[in-house]
C-alpha cells in the first residue's frame, strides 16, 4: 500500500489512519470502564503511537539521496502543511503554551503573535524561491548562491547552533512526557525518547520524517481540541469556545480585582518553601499594561520570534519536499492555519482553566474556599506529591487566596481534563498528543542538524567524491551521534523549556536571515558581505547573551531588550555588516547576478539539479 | 525593461504590500494594545481578542490571498511552472 500510487492515496491512507485512532481512543475509553488503571492506559496510548510512526519510519525508508533530503520532492500541499505544523509545534507550544497564558496573560500572547507572523515572511520572502533553487539544505542555498566552502560553513554553524539549543529542549520534553506516562525516571525517559524520535527519522531521513510528522499532526491537534472542547461543553461555557468565552474572559477580570493580583516577594516565597519554577497568578489575563515600554516589550518579542521563524532552517527545509514553486507558496498558507487550529485554542484552553480553578461559584474552584477542604480534593492532592502545585497560607486565614495557589505551567495542559471531571483516557490522550509534538519537532531539529553536516560539511567540504551508499551511511551516523548528544545534555537538565527556544529564533535570526533573503532580494550582495555579515551577526548577538542574561552577567537590558529578545541586536549588526561589506566589495559575477535572476521566477529547471 | 523585469517589479510591489499588511496585523495594533482594549468583540477585549484570534486568522488569510495574487502575477508574464518541472 506504500508502493506506486502512494501519493494519490493519501487521503485514504490518513483517513483510515486518523478513523483508527479514534477506535482506538474509544477501546481505551470502554477498558477504564472496565477497570483497567489510569497507568496502563496512559503506556498503551504513548506505546501504541509511537509504534506507528515507527512502522510508518521503516516503510519510508529509502536509499536515494534525493528522497532522503527532500522526500523526493512529491509532498502535496496540505500534506506537507501538516508536516511543517507539527514540525513547528514543539513540546513547548503543546504542553506550555496554555501555560504561559495563564500566568502571563496578554503580555505572553507576544508569543501566538510571533510564532505565526513569521509564516507571512517566510512566503513572501523565501520559501518559493529557495524551492526553485532546488537545494537539499539551507546552507546549500548559502553556499551556492554566495559561492565558497566558507560561506556554506559559517551558515552551517549558525544552523547548528540555532537547532541544537531548540533540539535539547525537545528531547528534554519528551524524556519528561514518556518518564511520568511510562512510571520511569526521567534520566531513562531521555534516552526512550530519543530512540522513538531515531525510529522515525533513521532509514527514511526526510521522506520518513514527512510521513510521520503528518501521523504527528493528527494525534496531537486531536489530544488538544477535544479537551478544549469538552471542558467547555461540560462546564457549560459555551458549545464552541473560540467564539463563546467573551463572558468568562470579562469574569476573570472581575474575579482578579475581587482577590487582587499579588505578586508574592522572593523572600516569602522561599520561606514558604515553593518547590522551583512553580509560580502564582500575578498578572492579569486580557488586560493590557500600560505605556510605551510594555508597548514596545510585546512588539519586539513578537519581531524576534517572526524573523526567527523565517530563518530556522528546519522549518524552511519542509518547503523544499514541495512538487512546485506554486505548491511551496500554497502550502505554507495550509502550514498556518494547521497551526492556527492549535495557537487560538492554547488561550481557550487557559481561559477555562483559570476560570475553572479561580471562580468560587463553581463546582471546581478552589480560590476563596479553605484550604483543609481543597487538601481532600483528589487531583489537588495528586500534583501536591509530585511536586507540580503547591498551597502556601501567607496571610494564615485558612482561606485559599490567589496569590496562595503554586502551580507549573505545564499543569494548565496536564490537569484541566481531570480538574473538569473528564475521563482518564483524555489525559492518556493528552500525554500521547505531548508526545507527538515533541518528538516530531526534535526530529526535524536532529535532521536538518544532520543533513547540514553530512551534505555541506562531509559531501560538498570534505568528500566531493563520496557515492551514494557513503553518503547516506554518513547521514545516519551524524544523526544518532547529534541525537546523542542532546539527549546527554537534556538529560543533565540544564536548560527550563522556553528560555532555551526563543533563544533559537534569536540564534537563527542573528546569522542567518539578511543572508537569506538579500541573497533572493538583493543582487549586489556579495560572498564577503554575506560571511562578515553572518559572523558579526553571530557574535554581536552572543556577546550581548551573555552580557544581558542574569545567570551569566546579568547586565540591565538596553532598551528592554533581554535575553528572549538579543536577536534584534545580532540581526541589525548582520544587516549593517553585510551591506556595507557587500558595497565594499566587486559586485557579483554576471553568473551569479543570473542565477538569481533565474531564481525570481518559477518557471523553468532549479538551479541545483535534482540529485546533487 | 524586459518580461523579467516587469514580473519582478509586481512580484516586488506585491511583497511590499503583503509586508505592510503584516505589519499592521503584527505591529500596529499593538502599539495601541491599552486603547483598543477598550472596545469589545464577540464579548472579548479587543486588543486580547487580536493576539488570541483575530491577528492569527489575518495571517493565514494573508498568506492564501498573497499565494493567489502571485500565482497570477506568474501566469500574466508566462512563467507559470508546467507540471514537469
Amino acid at each position: 500500500m506504500f508502493k506506486g500510487n502512494f501519493i494519490d492515496n493519501l487521503p485514504k491512507i490518513y483517513g483510515t489512519y486518523t478513523g483508527g485512532f479514534f477506535i482506538f481512543i474509544i477501546l481505551m475509553a470502554i477498558a477504564e470502564q472496565a477497570g483497567m488503571t489510569a497507568k496502563t492506559i496512559g503506556i498503551l496510548f504513548v506505546a501504541f503511537t509511537v509504534c506507528i510512526y515507527a512502522i510508518i519510519g521503516y516503510l519510508s525508508r529509502t536509499v536515494q539521496v534525493d528522497a532522503y533530503y527532500v522526500a523526493g520532492r512529491q509532498v502535496p500541499t496540505v500534506f506537507n502543511g501538516m508536516a511543517t505544523a507539527a514540525d513547528w509545534m514543539s513540546g513547548a507550544s503543546f504542553v506550555a503554551m496554555a501555560g504561559g497564558i495563564y500566568f502571563g496573560g496578554y503580555t505572553y500572547m507576544a508569543f501566538l503573535v510571533g510564532w505565526t507572523g513569521g509564516y507571512v515572511l517566510v512566503s513572501s520572502l523565501l520559501a518559493p524561491y529557495l524551492r526553485k533553487f532546488g537545494c537539499y539544505t539551507v546552507p546549500d542555498f548559502i553556499g551556492t548562491r554566495y559561492g565558497g566552502n566558507f560561506a556554506r560553513f559559517c551558515a552551517v554553524v549558525v544552523l547548528t547552533l540555532a537547532s541544537f539549543t531548540y533540539v535539547t529542549a525537545q528531547i528534554n520534553a519528551t524524556g519528561t512526557i514518556a518518564s511520568r506516562a511510562l512510571s520511569i525516571p526521567f534520566e531513562l525517559g531521555v534516552w526512550v525518547g530519543l530512540v522513538s524520535i531515531l525510529l522515525c527519522s533513521m532509514l527514511g531521513g526526510m521522506r520518513a520524517v514527512t510521513w510521520t510528522q503528518v501521523a504527528q499532526y493528527i494525534v496531537l491537534i486531536i489530544a488538544y481540541l477535544i479537551p478544549v472542547f469538552w471542558i467547555s461543553n461540560k462546564s457549560g461555557f459555551g458549545f464552541f469556545p473560540h467564539f463563546m468565552l467573551g463572558e468568562e474572559v470579562a469574569r476573570l477580570g472581575a474575579l482578579e480585582s475581587q482577590f487582587g493580583l499579588v505578586k508574592n516577594a522572593a523572600a516569602d516565597i522561599k520561606a514558604a518553601g515553593v518547590p522551583g519554577g512553580l509560580k502564582s497568578i500575578a498578572v492579569s489575563h486580557a488586560g493590557v499594561p500600560e505605556g510605551g515600554m510594555a508597548a514596545w516589550k510585546f512588539i519586539s518579542l513578537a519581531l524576534c520570534m517572526m524573523v526567527g521563524t523565517a530563518s530556522l532552517p528546519h522549518i524552511l527545509m519542509r518547503y523544499f519536499t514541495t512538487p512546485s514553486v506554486k505548491a511551496a507558496r500554497k502550502s505554507v498558507a495550509w502550514s498556518l492555519f494547521f497551526i492556527a487550529l492549535l495557537y487560538t485554542s492554547a488561550p481557550m484552553l487557559a481561559t477555562l482553566s483559570k476560570i475553572s480553578l479561580i471562580d468560587p461559584n463553581l463546582p471546581t474552584g478552589i480560590i476563596g474556599k479553605p484550604i483543609a477542604e481543597i487538601m481532600q480534593i483528589e487531583w489537588v492532592n495528586a500534583w501536591i506529591n509530585v511536586k507540580q502545585a503547591f498551597i502556601a497560607d501567607f496571610n494564615g486565614d485558612g482561606i485559599l487566596q490567589l496569590n496562595e495557589w503554586f502551580m507549573r505551567g505545564d499543569v494548565v495542559v496536564l490537569a484541566t481534563p481531570e480538574v473538569a471531571g473528564l475521563p482518564y483516557v483524555i489525559s492518556g490522550l493528552v500525554a500521547a498528543g505531548g508526545m507527538a509534538a515533541a518528538m516530531s519537532t526534535a526530529d526535524g531539529l536532529i535532521l536538518a542538524i544532520a543533513n547540514a553536516l553530512s551534505h555541506d560539511i562531509y559531501y560538498k567540504i570534505i568528500d566531493p567524491k563520496a557515492d551514494v551508499r557513503k553518503r547516506l551511511l554518513v547521514a545516519r551516523a551524524l544523526l544518532i551521534v547529534i541525537g546523542a548528544a542532546g539527549a546527554y545534555i537534556a538529560s543533565m537538565r540544564i536548560t527550563s523549556i522556553l528560555g532555551a527556544v526563543a533563544w533559537a529564533f534569536d540564534f537563527a535570526m542573528s546569522g542567518l536571515f539578511f543572508p537569506l533573503i538579500l541573497g533572493v532580494w538583493w543582487k549586489r550582495a556579495t560572498r564577503q558581505g554575506a560571511i562578515a555579515g553572518m559572523i558579526a551577526g553571530l557574535a554581536s548577538g552572543t556577546a550581548y547573551l551573555i552580557y544581558v542574561y542574569p545567570k551569566f552577567m546579568g547586565n540591565a537590558p538596553w532598551l528592554g531588550i533581554d535575553h528572549l529578545r538579543f536577536g534584534i541586536i545580532g540581526a541589525s549588526v548582520c544587516l549593517v555588516v553585510m551591506v556595507v561589506v557587500s558595497l565594499m566589495t566587486e559586485e557579483p559575477d554576471k553568473a551569479t547576478q543570473q542565477m538569481v535572476d533565474e531564481v525570481r521566477v518559477p518557471s523553468g529547471k532549479t538551479i541545483l539539479g535534482k540529485q546533487h | 525593461m524586459s518580461n523579467k523585469e516587469k514580473h519582478w517589479e509586481k512580484t516586488k510591489g506585491l511583497m511590499i504590500i503583503t509586508l505592510i499588511i503584516w505589519f499592521v496585523f503584527g505591529y500596529l495594533i499593538f502599539m495601541f494594545g491599552s486603547d483598543l482594549n477598550t472596545s469589545s468583540f464577540m464579548g472579548y477585549p479587543l486588543a486580547y481578542y487580536m493576539c488570541a484570534q483575530g491577528s492569527i486568522i489575518a495571517f493565514v488569510v494573508l498568506i492564501f490571498w498573497f499565494a493567489n495574487r502571485q500565482e497570477k502575477i506568474d501566469e500574466e508574464f508566462g512563467f507559470t511552472e508546467k507540471e514537469d518541472d
